[in-house]
């Protein structure tokens, strides 16, 4: 199969140093920008985006350029790229902020023409001071290239971009949280609508993209959106950075096309399990993703509608692999611990919902279980996404509550025994 | 009032760095967030008068810039040692083996998780991901990464802080010296890295160790 690495390609020119503006340009870096502005209308570049039909690479997979055509017609208006990347599993906007980080702010150039955006933030999680610095760095020697700031390149456009650093919470990935954290607040989730695109930062129509998302600008218009859409499968189009972890033999981010089965990606592209062991289960898209497992779909297709067909999302692209050895009540627990500490506290089934489910899957694994905890697990589970529906049915005002519910519909779902097992362990009477 | 009289006892370098931050946004009080994390620079962790002079400085009430400071984790208003080190214990490292790792680091650190050592030399927390899981399991030291950490390099990570007692602490020496399998490749190696538990970024404060390249 034939495909072009759309976001790696320079990192594999250029090992050492594809960071770097000299290396950028010299491989035709900021082109695609001096043809937008000395030749281009926003309409043009809105529409390539369209016809390109990219699904957003943050997690929830909606049509970048059906969201640009929502953004409000009153200024000033502002591009946030959201570099927040903390769903468990995921680290390939990382690898893209450090390594190719004039990629992205080319994209940020050729975005904000096309919305009319005259300033653009970049919003890196505080964990991540490297690719911050690679990123402000970058953002440095476009200014002194004039590629940033006042009037580039003789067009009349001016750009400033503010890079900016989170605080250590994973609800900022959130695109209206975020946008409160960049205005100062806590970084609560606002009620939609109004969607940024209407009401932003500072309630000024805003678009907020993913990392990768503004990264695949820069080839879209070189290329045109139609080759990009000739990418991949027809329903979900180009190439994807994935982040494999757990127990593979070659864990790490892997640029491919769209429409690989599962199989292909677990087993050739991440090199099969470590030490030869059984594949248990795997969580396809970051730890909000309700699992898969072997006998049910390895070959499921790897785009957006056939995983949700089969029950899953693809989010955040985040692929955590699970051999045999796994205690799944373990894993759970430990997704479902996250959300519990990330939960912002201002939906009361979110809040009170998560530390319960934590709790009692804590005691599961401490042979403290009750026989009711399977019930009593299920039903705080049905307070928080009633009828345990996919996609799920919403009780608050983000999806970071529901997200908890994946990991134990799925245990429940694919290992009822275990769990059974470990309630029937504690149940019995020690002896003497 | 004059800026530098907001915040007199900063170093003349930081009220140049709040000086700018304000100025980078379209609204002051956006500069909250990175302006805390200077206060936190400045006086080791965030006290409440550090609150008081970013609240000045962005027009906030004090009360708002503590809520704001309250909901994020690393903004710190105890003591933090000088050294902190995180773990990562969510999914991915839980499955390559972190637990053990914390454990190991906790011992020769001699601080539990959650705590800072007798000496002030360190603090030790658990931490959900931190987007290094395909080199899992993933250590940070003043946020600065380690992936491929076994617990006994996480032992010797220790020793060598305690030792060596780098000013400046870099990614790229540590993971040579106690890290495994990455991520992806990260190509040059970089000369700059923390000087404190604050995340090392230009606009906020990160340091230059001296003939690195
Ligand atoms: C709890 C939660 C966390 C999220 N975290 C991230 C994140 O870290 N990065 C990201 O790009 N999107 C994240 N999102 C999705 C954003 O809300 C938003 O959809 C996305 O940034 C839009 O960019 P895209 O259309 O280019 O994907 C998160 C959503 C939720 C509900
Ligand atoms: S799970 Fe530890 S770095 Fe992602």
């Amino acid at each position: 199969m034939s495909f072009p690495l759309i976001l790696t390609q320079r990192m594999i020119d250029h090992p050492a140093d594809s960071h770097l503006i000299d290396v950028y340009e010299g491989a035709g870096g900021y082109d695609v920008m001096r043809k937008v502005l000395s030749g281009m209308t926003p309409e043009q570049v809105v529409a390539e985006v369209k016809s390109a039909n990219i699904q957003g690479r943050g997690g929830a997979a909606f049509p970048a350029g059906i969201k640009w055509g929502f953004l409000a017609p009153a200024e000033p208006r502002y591009l946030v790229v959201n570099g927040d990347e903390s769903e468990p599993g995921t680290f390939k906007d990382r690898q893209l902020l450090e390594r190719d980080p004039h990629q992205l702010i080319e994209g940020v150039i050729i975005s904000s023409f096309a919305l009319g955006v005259n300033h653009a933030f970049i919003y890196i999680r505080g964990e991540y001071p490297k690719p911050a610095r690679r990123v402000q760095q970058a953002v440095e020697a476009a200014y002194a290239k004039g590629h940033l700031g006042h009037n580039i390149m003789g067009s009349g456009f001016d750009l400033d971009v503010t890079v900016h650093l989170g605080g250590g919470a994973y609800i900022c990935g959130e695109e209206t949280a975020l946008l409160n954290s960049l205005e100062g607040l806590r970084g609560e989730p606002r009620l939609k609508p109004p969607f940024p695109a209407v009401e932003g930062l500072y309630a000024k129509p805003t678009i907020v993209n993913n990392v990768e998302t503004i990264s695949n600008i820069p080839w879209i218009i070189d290329n045109g959106g139609e080759a990009f859409a000739a990418i991949g499968d027809e329903n979900s189009v180009g190439t994807r950075l994935f982040s494999l972890s757990g127990h593979l033999k070659k864990p790490g981010n892997v640029e491919v096309p769209m429409g690989l089965t599962w199989r292909e990606l677990i087993y050739d592209i991440g090199g099969g399990i470590r030490d030869d062991r059984e594949l248990k289960t795997w969580v396809p898209g970051g730890a909000s993703a309700p699992w898969f497992v072997p006998e049910h779909h390895l070959d499921v297709k790897v785009t957006k509608d056939d995983v949700a067909h089969a029950g899953s999302m693809l989010g955040s692209g985040a692929v955590i692999v699970m051999d045999e050895t796994t205690n799944v009540v373990a894993a759970a627990h430990r997704i479902v611990k996250f959300f519990a500490h990330e939960s912002c506290g201002q939906c009361t089934p979110c809040r009170e919902g998560t530390t319960w489910l934590e709790n009692i899957l804590w005691r599961l694994l401490n042979g403290a279980g009750r026989q009711s905890d399977i019930e009593l697990l299920l039903d705080i589970c049905d307070n928080i996404s009633p009828g345990l529906a996919w996609p799920p049915k919403m009780t608050t005002i983000c999806p970071l509550g529901p997200s908890a519910v994946s990991p134990i519909t799925s245990i429940m779902t694919h290992f009822r025994d275990e769990v059974q097992a470990m309630v029937d362990l504690a149940a019995e009477p020690a002896s003497a | 009032m004059t800026l530098a009289a907001v915040i007199p006892d900063w170093t003349s370098p930081n009220q140049e760095r709040a000086r700018k931050l304000l100025d980078a946004y379209p609204e002051r009080r956006s500069a909250v967030m990175p302006l805390l994390y200077l206060a936190q620079l400045e006086h080791g962790h965030l006290t409440d008068s550090g609150m008081t002079q970013v609240a000045e400085l962005t027009g906030l009430t004090p009360a708002q810039v503590q809520a704001v400071a309250s909901f994020y984790t690393m903004y710190k208003r105890d003591h933090v040692g000088k050294y902190l080190i995180s773990v990562c214990t969510s999914i991915s490292c839980f499955l390559m083996g972190s637990d053990e790792v914390l454990t190991a680091v906790e011992e020769e650190s001699d601080a539990l998780d959650g705590t800072t050592s007798a000496d002030g030399t360190f603090s030790v927390e658990h931490v959900e991901c931190i987007g290094a899981c395909g080199g899992a399991p993933a250590v940070q030291v003043n946020y600065e990464l380690i992936e491929g950490v076994t617990p006994e390099k996480g032992k010797a990570l220790c020793q060598w802080l305690r030792d060596a007692a780098p000013e400046v602490v870099l990614t790229d020496e540590m993971q040579e010296l106690f890290g495994g399998v990455r991520s992806f490749d990260w190509g040059s190696k970089e000369a700059e890295g923390a000087v404190a538990p604050v995340p090392a970024f230009g606009p906020y404060g990160s340091a230059k160790r001296e003939g690195r390249s």
